[in-house]
């Protein structure tokens, strides 16, 4: 006997590549939990074209279609238009990208594929780099992060710009439901995902997924990190349905930022004005937030 | 490791990642005290390499007796890269990490 939180059904396999600690495997375990085996994946270039192994090696027991980095928004359209015309209206298709896959180079077929409205998830999983080919930056990095093309230094800052809000994004394509997640809060994710599944259209999921090594911390505190993200108030858990929006957590009394970062050797480098600055963005992207959820349920 | 040729075009990748027995990255050994393990499961729930697996109740010593009805958990060894994610989760403190070379045998 026992109780679980989230299904026991499992459909990812021991024995793959990805580096230990990695939140990017926890978030793939968590989506086929979730979704179950009539899942047809498709996955762009990123950590995760590498992590089932070499050919031929598989670690998912549901078929995964691997496709070109900047397509993964085409590559699930056209699954789903053939599965339908075959009939099979049941199966989930999923694309299942990186930050630098989504937010970047393959942000313009990700919006062709939701304008068009066909029934698909789009999984963003978001370690805030370009990590597989060795920690460059991406929209997606936050500000104030060391990455190996913002090294920091006289000539080359490290990244200063704010991370791109590809969540948004999406919202603004009017589609069905958008929604945050994370590793650390597992009975969140599968409930979403189980709640996108009973809706028609495109589902996009930002999952923020901790990356030991591009971040800089130690294998342990992948999970610590991303709940801290929730706690602090850095990356906000909420869904958006129907252009009405919602927040999954409340944090009573948010932890100061500076709990997160300090985790990480990423932000090392960081002097206290910078902490302030960077607080200052968290708590008005909060207060963003906050005020989006209040005019959408007045409506 | 056999390698499987593709009967037709499409390349299918068909051997399971299990043939990969990761634990050999080990540096650090996940090692359960089952006197302190409430069996909560949180360690399985996060282990990013789905090395935790359940056992009976009766494989090992419970902590009370309210607890001895429920399953167990185990960490497959073959697998587990000791990333240490289950010890520092572990609510109970009953994991803990020791370095591979001083760890005892296998409990297989
Ligand atoms: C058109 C193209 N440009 C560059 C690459 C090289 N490349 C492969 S994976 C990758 C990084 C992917 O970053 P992200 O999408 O964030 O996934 P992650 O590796 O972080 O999981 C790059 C640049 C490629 N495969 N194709
Ligand atoms: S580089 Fe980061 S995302 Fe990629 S496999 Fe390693 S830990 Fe996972
Ligand atoms: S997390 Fe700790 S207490 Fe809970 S089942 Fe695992 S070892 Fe036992
Ligand atoms: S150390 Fe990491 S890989 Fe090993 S059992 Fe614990 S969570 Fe899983
Ligand atoms: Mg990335």
């Amino acid at each position: 006997m026992k109780k679980l939180t989230i299904p026991e059904e499992e459909h990812m396999l021991s024995g793959h590549t990805a580096c230990l600690g990695c939140g990017a495997t926890i978030a793939m375990r968590y989506v086929l939990k979730a979704l179950g085996k009539n899942t047809i994946l498709s996955i762009p270039a990123c950590c995760w074209a590498v992590i089932p192994g070499v050919y031929p090696h598989r670690t998912l027991d549901v078929p995964l279609l691997y496709t070109a980095f900047e397509v993964t928004g085409a590559a699930i359209s056209g699954i789903r238009e053939a599965l339908d015309a075959m009939g099979k209206e049941d199966v989930n298709v999923v694309g299942f990208a990186g930050d630098g896959g989504t937010a970047d180079i393959g942000l313009q077929a990700l919006s062709a594929a939701m304008e068009r409205g066909h029934n698909v998830f789009y999984i963003m999983y978001d370690n805030e780099a370009y990590m597989n080919t060795g920690i460059q930056r991406s929209g997606s990095t936050p500000m104030g992060a060391w990455t190996t093309t913002t090294p920091g230094g006289k000539k080359r800052m490290y990244k200063w710009e704010p991370k791109k809000n590809v969540a948004e994004i999406m919202v603004a394509h009017n589609i069905p439901y958008v929604a945050t997640a994370t590793i650390a809060y597992p009975e969140d994710m599968i409930a979403k995902l189980r709640r996108a599944k009973e809706i028609k259209g495109p589902k996009f999921f930002q999952i923020l997924s901790p990356c030991p090594t591009g971040w800089r911390h130690p294998p342990d505190k992948t999970v610590e990190i991303s709940r801290l993200a929730v706690q602090t108030n850095v990356f906000p858990l909420y869904e958006v349905i129907n252009g009405k929006y919602k927040i999954s957590i409340k944090p009573k009394n948010p932890k100061p930022v500076k709990e997160y970062l300090r985790l990480q050797g990423r932000f090392r480098h960081l002097t206290e004005e910078e902490i302030e600055m960077i607080q200052k963005n968290v708590d008005d992207n909060w207060k963003a937030l906050l005020k989006k959820e209040r005019c959408s349920q007045e409506e | 490791m056999s390698v499987l040729l593709p009967e037709d075009p499409t390349p299918i990748a068909k051997v399971p990642s299990t043939e990969n027995k990761t634990g050999g990255w080990r540096t650090f050994r996940p090692v359960i005290h089952y006197e302190k393990c409430i069996r909560c499961y949180i360690c399985w729930k996060f282990c990013p390499d789905a090395a935790i697996y359940f056992a009976s109740p009766e494989a090992h010593a419970a902590p009370k007796e309210a607890l001895s009805k429920f399953d167990t958990v185990e960490i497959n060894y073959d697998f587990c890269k000791g990333c240490g994610i289950c010890a520092n989760e572990c609510p109970a403190k009953a994991i803990e990490l020791v370095l591979e070379e001083s760890a005892e045998g296998d409990e297989e």
